[in-house]
């Protein structure tokens, strides 16, 4: 297979990690892509949550937003934000959270809220929204996001959401049933959390990038894995629905 | 019981300078003909609450009616920035714009505590944030049967809230249906309310399970048909897609925004 992005082996790399769970919290964006990627790949049951309280949404087509008008008639059911939040997110019912971001740090860690100081930010972003509480709740979380030294950042702006806090053990001694975020995804490779430190390390290359390229993206000391591998290009099919999504979505934008 | 009124009226009896106004509806039903009334009507020092302030805060702050938003998520959906709401922040333009700013939980069980009558609501949330750090309506909170350490957020009881919504019968009631939001709590919380309707009806006809409000719990009701335009009402309209992806140029530049605002909304004029 030849003539592919950096960006839909993102989305494809995103959509495979979705294999097996039975729910997932979805935002606008890459994480949307990737999750009705999945949907019609090799998850057809999976739950698609949206926080306008769609519950079990099968677009067939991307949603421009999260209450798009496509998420609600087709989905299972509709309920209020209070009831999305309260008695679906917080108990950790839904398996899955995808999550995006403008910074993120080693530990996952993410700022969706200002660059620059947050008295005088030099940019102001659109805040919290539903990411931290997905970050809490999930039981597992997954993150995709563009990576070069603007993103993948030493040193947040702004702590927005928690993924590992500082560290080994953060989480629990801050109260956050779930696990954290299991894997990042970027345009250049994946990463998972290592098991002592709890530091995002590269576990897989995208076909095309070196360890170099990472490292230049990368505005911490980057730990890889010693067992780094490449991951599987995307195949024709996945290539294929995932170009019928966004030529679908191009040419049925209501709503 | 809710009084039918002008748009104009409506606005002109429960908004005042200095409020806090809610304008509530998720993607769905947001009430932007209300919006453009209040500018009109050069409400000034108001604090705007809205979960998503997307275009419709981005017009009143850009209008300069606004000197606080108290949000949780400030973008125009699936398209980017909000960029009155950015040079309001980023450069003081047309003034300084203070910030409270949650998640949406925490914001949605801010209107919950409201419309339940109690002073806070708690929830499992912005350990470890910053921002937590930067809002005086979070607080820490342990759990009195179990130890357990959480969030306390400070009820939000607005002075008025504004929602549009599909049908009101000729009582009063309030009938929507489709994405509901926060719609009920946010109304529940405040101390008045105006809802815009699509259709004022005889009664309402199906058994579907759609959100009532009773006339007993809303102020005053405007029937302004299209009224949510460009977000849409479920069963009347669609999404105008267009005008979201247009608002990024006519926003951009202060004066092709003061343009906009001087022919679409000041020589609009209240027309309802």
């Amino acid at each position: 297979m030849s003539g592919f992005s950096t960006d839909e082996t993102m989305t494809i790399a995103a959509s495979r990690e979705l294999a097996g769970a039975r729910s997932c919290f979805v935002g606008i964006g890459l994480p949307s892509i990737a999750a009705n990627l999945a949907r019609a790949l090799h998850a057809p049951g999976l739950v698609l949550v949206y926080e306008s309280g769609t519950v079990g949404a099968k677009p067939t087509r991307l949603p421009l937003s999260i209450g798009d008008g496509e998420l609600a008639t087709t989905a299972d059911f509709v309920i209020s934000v209070p009831e999305i939040f309260n008695y679906w997110l917080q108990p950790g019912r839904i398996d899955v959270g995808m999550l995006g971001a403008a910074q993120i740090d080693r530990f996952a860690n993410l700022n969706t809220t200002v660059i620059g100081s947050y008295e005088r930010p030099s940019v102001r972003l659109p805040g919290a929204g539903g990411a931290p509480e997905i970050a809490t709740a999930c039981p597992r979380a997954i993150i995709v996001m563009r990576q070069s030294k603007r993103t993948f950042v030493d040193k947040l702006d702004f702590l927005t959401t928690i993924g590992f806090g500082d560290g080994n053990g953060a989480r629990s001694r801050l109260g956050m049933p779930g696990f954290g975020p299991r894997v990042l995804i970027s345009d250049l490779g994946i990463f998972r959390p290592d098991p002592e430190t709890f530091e995002m390390t590269l576990t897989s290359l995208h076909s095309g990038a070196t360890v170099a390229d990472v490292r230049d993206a990368t505005g911490w000391d980057l730990a890889v894995s010693k067992d780094l591998v490449e991951t599987p290009e995307p195949t024709e099919e996945e290539l294929l629905l995932l170009r019928r999504l966004h030529a679908a979505s191009n040419t049925n934008a209501v709503n | 019981m809710a009084e039918f009124l002008s748009l104009k009226s409506a606005v002109e009896t429960h908004v005042h300078d200095g409020d806090v106004v809610a304008l509530e509806g998720f993607t769905h039903l947001i009430p932007f003909a209300a919006g453009h009334e209040i500018i009109r009507q050069r409400r000034r020092n108001l604090t705007l609450v809205r979960l998503t302030p997307d275009l419709i805060c981005d017009q009143l702050i850009g209008a300069g009616c606004a000197t606080k938003m108290i949000f949780s998520w400030g973008g125009n959906p699936g398209v980017g920035s909000l960029h009155r709401f950015r040079d309001a922040v980023e450069h003081g333009w047309p003034h300084a714009l203070e910030l409270d700013e949650h998640t949406h939980a925490g914001l949605t069980n801010r209107f919950v505590a409201a419309a339940s009558g109690l002073p806070f609501a708690v929830l499992r949330a912005y350990a470890g944030t910053d921002t937590s750090q930067h809002s005086s309506t979070v607080a820490r909170v342990t759990c009195p049967f179990t130890g357990e350490d959480l969030a306390a957020v400070a009820a939000l009881r607005p002075d008025v809230t504004i929602i549009h919504a599909q049908q009101a019968d000729r009582a009063g009631n309030v009938r929507l249906w489709g994405i509901t939001g926060v719609q009920k709590e946010s109304v529940l919380a405040a101390s008045r309310s105006i809802v815009t309707v699509e259709e004022i009806v005889d009664g309402f006809d199906d058994d579907r399970n759609a959100m009532i409000l009773p006339s007993w719990v809303v102020s005053a009701i405007a029937h302004v048909p299209g009224g949510c335009h460009p977000s849409y009402a479920a069963g009347y309209s669609d999404r105008d897609n267009d005008y979201y992806e247009a608002w990024d140029d006519l926003s951009r530049e202060r004066d092709v925004f003061e343009d906009w605002l001087e022919h679409h909304v000041y020589e609009n004029g209240s027309v309802r």
